[in-house]
């Protein structure tokens, strides 16, 4: 299966998501952000963490309107499969393929530490090599990342089952304790965490390499 | 022509940032400070000549661009 990784000026978890994607058996391609085409035969496609643009205006703003996001905004619609990790959670929130918005932390400060996730639904690609109510240990690296959206959305996704992740002890003022959500079709996921930063035997959790490998084996039944 | 943007978190948004300027308000002695909502200026400079076609496309640029309108409200004024 093959992952398209957009880099934009600014991104530093391009590389970090490539690595885990690949060492979970996909064929990844980095992808420009002034590019106006995804690889060929893209199955999925990630948006990386860190500071695009420098997060000038708002985080995610300015990249969630380069010239690649068209593309990739239409392989979502055709019902293709996209993860945005932390930075990129909040450009898929600004495009407008995610509902809802990061803010500004709670305590207003820049949180980088391991904190615990409790997985909500095993029903996606992402969460599939887990267990329901599972608890696992993943990095969280941000100074945006308090999820705000009004109650009927946050509702609408408790009730059909698109919050992904939440916080066990939230650190960031979060709605709800969200960490990660998924789209209507339960394709496109959206997480403030890490897992690609717990992908590695060098790294203190390896919880995030069955997010991957899920991912990757979903992906091959697809 | 110049376009100055206001934008601002709308009500009912909880602003972190402006609950800590009313807190450091507090400290230095400002009693009755019962709210603080800190926003954003934009100022434009556009060949536009005419005032209503200006007010016009920027304000498109806030509805692409400039806010978020699922948090912020904006208002555009031509100066």
């Amino acid at each position: 299966m093959k992952a398209a990784v957009i880099v934009f000026p600014g991104s530093n978890c391009d590389r970090d998501l490539a690595v885990a994607c690949r060492k979970a058996g996909m064929d990844v391609t980095m992808v420009w952000h002034k590019d106006t085409e995804l690889p060929p035969g893209t199955d999925l496609v990630g948006i990386p963490g860190g500071f695009s643009f420098g997060d000038y205006l708002r985080c995610g703003a300015i990249a969630a309107r380069s010239p690649i996001i068209t593309a990739v905004s239409a392989h979502a619609k055709r019902g293709g499969y996209a993860v945005g990790l932390c930075n990129g959670f909040q450009v898929l929130t600004e495009t407008g393929l995610l509902p809802g918005v990061l803010m500004r932390n709670r305590d207003l400060k820049y949180i980088c530490r391991t904190i615990g996730l409790r997985v909500e639904t095993t029903d996606s690609a992402f969460t599939s090599g887990y267990t329901q109510g599972q608890e696992i240990a993943i990095p969280i690296a941000h100074h945006d990342g308090n999820y705000t959206a009004d109650s009927e959305t946050v509702a609408r996704l408790k009730g059909d089952g698109r919050v992904a992740f939440t916080y066990i002890d939230n650190p960031n003022g979060s709605v709800a304790d969200i960490a990660g959500i998924l789209s209507e079709n339960r394709r496109v996921l959206g997480m403030m965490p890490h897992p690609e930063r717990a992908a590695d035997p060098l790294h203190t959790s390896q919880d995030g390499v069955t997010f991957f490998a899920g991912l990757a084996s979903a992906l091959a039944d697809a | 022509m110049k376009a100055r943007v206001h934008v601002m978190l709308k009500d009912g948004v909880l602003d972190p940032q402006g609950e800590a300027v009313r807190h450091a308000l507090g400290t230095l002695g400002f009693s009755g400070v019962e709210g603080v909502r800190q926003g954003k200026v934009i100022e434009l400079d556009l060949a536009e000549t005419d005032a209503e076609a200006a007010r016009v496309t920027v304000g498109e640029m806030c509805e692409k661009l400039l806010a978020n309108t699922v948090i912020e409200s904006y208002r555009v004024e031509i100066v």
